[in-house]
């Protein structure tokens, strides 16, 4: 799995240019799934028949796009401004390494020697407004032969195993977020399930959960698995709140998020499961965040839906940090759950 | 056409959000001089259709430019004055000393309140005035007004077109109505030229508070694809960063998540073959445009977005390049009258397992860059 994830991780897939990660998808699916699309927005859409014990159709969803930039205007020193697409703590921008466009050319945010600081400018944020990526070019021609202007930009992140073999099985590198879930999609997608299963690889879900509406619209599911990659926010506190979701305690089950309230069936089936097999789990903290499944839920007369996700430290910032155990026991439970899942819920009239 | 007449007609047009039936019936009446049928919808948008040539079912274009402007509402009721809030997104500092009508039991001219420098401290003066310290008065006596008004009336900016130097023109609304206006030019065109595809014009209502006539219309329509047609912000001093554009440089053809690929080569293809200028508008997330709610209608619509620079956007004296309108119309009608069968096919990809398909034909893709490859090539 580790390959898989170093693959997707790798590949660039800023909302609305998710090109490449569907490119890598379907090579991947080649084989296990009986069907494949890409509709009008660039979801992919995969199915996979099932052995026909159930009629049920089912619906797991997982966003390629990642967090990124987006070259605003080339100066004529040749640098370039850029904004953000989808959230991005201003914070983390500045001295950072990123890839522009589809020929992936390398440059940095740049920011001004400390030395040359005014008097409280280090005490301030730097705007993303103030700030330009640097490709090396002198002139503004020059740069315009490397990028134009409404190119995407990309963090340049490796994705690194710090410890091969070891019982801490962490990995870091980009846009686990939600690569991760594209992984685990692919790998349900090779199992023989009671029922057709078909997986959305959505566009667009760090702008406003764009993709999975017009996906769940066009597959009218009976229910909806969304699977994703959580923020686990362990950083110490004065106070002793409980984080978020936790590295290593298995993957993380919502009941409720900013987007959604979950389906209270599909989270005791997923908890049952989980309980029952012995495979570690956690609850995320309500409130936080939000996914796809926010807009699959209320897609045409509504899709009883639940969010799954597998926890990772510093999430839409350049390196994020996931268990590959917390992997390994998502696509387990998910597995198990899914074998369990006709009876928990009914076909649909229509 | 003259398109001064036609800014004029639709720009002093009133149609506040949610209040579009005087601009209706104008565009209805506009459009329709070039259209094979024209209906409104249960939202109000206005719905024109072109009919392509041959024997249907024909692929589909969506054109949509909203007829809604910003206006005023009566909040309040105070010793014969009137408070107002927001349709729409205003900056209170251009609303002191306005003309406005007040549509109440009937329409009456009435001005937005400023305190004479004499009657305020010079401190007080460096603060702008805030909508909630707003007043519009209409000059009659305090039961007059309790007559005539009440809360939830509307309040209209007046404005009349202004012819200013050369080809530039300034008006109130010219947010959307440039598009609206764009649209029927386009029509025009299309009146003497061959196309293969049926054409929608939708004039939407409510775009200034959420885009919803256009995200109800797509809903209808289920058009194969859609070009939204909105301004976009001129550059002007104090105005002259990334998210500016030059005027009378041509519109904007957007790129970004809103967009699909394949429909901004396609137009900047069109835009060549003119030899028409035009300029790319990154825009890295929503548009706030009509394009944002069409693109997520039923299972997704291919959109594009259009934009026409407008100077002072969100004041009564928007101003428009007039070329720039229509280049607007032209870029529209030659985009269409290029559209073919096979450009529908190209938009999506039935079979991502299938063997790459050759390159769609039709105009060469004029616009390598940015050359993300278009969302058919997944395999």
């Amino acid at each position: 799995v580790s390959a898989l994830l170093r693959k997707l991780s790798e590949a660039t897939g800023v909302s609305g240019r998710e090109d490449e990660v569907r490119a890598m998808l379907v090579e991947e699916l080649r084989g296990t799934a009986d069907s494949a699309r890409v509709d009008a927005m660039g979801n992919l859409v995969a199915m996979r028949r099932g052995t026909g014990a159930s009629k049920l159709r089912v619906l797991i969803a997982a966003h390629m796009d990642e967090v990124g930039l987006m070259v605003t205007q080339v100066e004529d020193s040749g640098m370039l401004r850029f904004a953000r697409v989808g959230g991005i703590d201003e914070r983390i921008l500045p001295a950072r390494p990123v890839t522009i466009g589809p020929n992936r050319v390398p440059g940095v945010i740049a920011i001004k020697p400390v030395h040359l600081a005014e008097k409280g400018e280090t005490d301030r944020v730097a705007a993303p407004k103030d700030l330009v990526i640097d490709v090396g070019a002198t002139t503004k021609a020059e740069a315009e032969r490397l990028v134009a202007r409404g190119d995407v930009a990309a963090f340049l992140s490796e994705y690194v195993e710090p410890l091969p073999g070891s019982a801490w099985r962490t990995v870091q590198g980009k846009a686990f977020d939600d690569r991760a879930g594209c992984a685990l999609a692919v790998a349900l997608l090779a199992e023989r399930l009671p029922f057709d299963l078909v997986a959305a690889f959505t566009v667009q879900e760090e702008v406003g959960l764009r993709g999975a509406r017009v996906a769940a619209y066009a597959e009218c599911p009976d229910c909806a698995f969304v699977l994703e990659c959580t923020g686990a926010n362990e950083m110490p506190v004065k106070k002793d709140l409980s984080p978020s979701t936790r590295l290593g305690a298995g993957p993380a089950i919502t009941v409720m998020d900013a987007s959604f309230i979950a389906d209270p069936r599909l989270v005791d089936l997923l908890s049952a499961t989980a309980s029952r097999l012995g495979i570690p789990h956690q609850f995320k903290q309500p409130n936080i965040g939000g996914t796809d499944a926010g807009a699959i839920q209320r897609a045409r007369a509504g899709v009883p839906s639940v969010t799954l996700a597998v926890p990772c430290r510093y999430i839409h910032a350049p390196t994020g940090i996931l268990n590959l155990d917390d992997f390994d026991h998502a696509l387990a439970l998910m597995r198990e759950s899914l074998q369990r899942l006709p009876g928990v819920i009914e076909r649909s009239a229509t | 056409m003259d398109t001064v007449d036609l800014l004029r007609q639709f720009g002093e047009a009133r149609a506040p959000s949610g209040y579009e039936a005087e601009l209706r019936a104008v565009a209805s009446e506009r459009l329709g001089e070039f259209a094979d049928d024209v209906r409104f919808d249960a939202l109000g948008n206005v719905v024109a259709l072109k009919r392509g040539e041959g024997d249907g079912p024909r692929p589909s274009l969506m054109l949509a430019g909203h007829m809604d402007e910003i206006a005023l509402i009566v909040s309040g009721i105070e010793k014969g004055f009137l408070r107002v809030t927001r349709i729409g997104g205003w900056d209170a500092r251009v609303l002191l000393g306005q003309r406005v009508t007040l549509h109440g039991r009937r329409e009456l001219p009435g001005v937005v309140v400023s305190v004479p420098p004499h009657f305020s401290a010079p401190s007080e003066r460096e603060k702008p005035v805030s909508l909630d310290k707003l007043f519009v008065d209409i000059g009659l006596p305090v039961d007059e007004v309790e007559r005539q008004a009440r809360v939830g009336d509307l309040i209209t900016l007046r404005a009349r077109l202004l012819r200013l130097n050369g080809a530039y023109v300034a008006c109130k609304a010219m947010d959307d109505r440039a598009s609206v206006a764009a649209m029927v030019l386009c029509l025009e065109q299309l009146a003497r030229r061959r196309h293969a595809w049926d054409v929608y014009a939708v004039a939407t209502v409510q775009e200034e508070t959420g885009c919803i006539g256009a995200g109800a219309g797509a809903f209808g329509i289920e058009p194969t694809a859609a070009v939204a047609i909105d301004a976009t912000f001129g550059q002007q001093p104090g105005a002259l960063g990334p998210e500016t554009f030059k005027m009378d440089g041509g519109p904007t053809l957007a790129v970004g998540p809103n967009i699909h690929p394949r429909m901004f080569d396609r137009l900047a293809a069109a835009a060549k073959a003119l030899e028409l200028p035009y300029q790319v508008e990154p825009v890295p997330g929503n548009s706030g445009t009509d394009a944002w709610s069409i693109q997520v209608a039923r299972s997704g619509i291919p959109t594009a977005l259009v934009g026409i620079p407008v100077r002072s956007m969100h004041t009564p004296v928007e101003t428009v390049c007039l070329r720039d309108v229509e280049r607007t119309g032209r870029l529209l009608a030659e985009f269409i009258v290029r559209l073919d069968e096979d450009f529908a096919a190209t938009l999506v990809v039935k079979d991502a397992f299938a063997p790459a398909a050759p390159p769609p034909s039709g105009p060469p893709q004029a616009a390598p860059r940015p050359a993300a490859p278009p969302a058919g090539d997944a395999s």
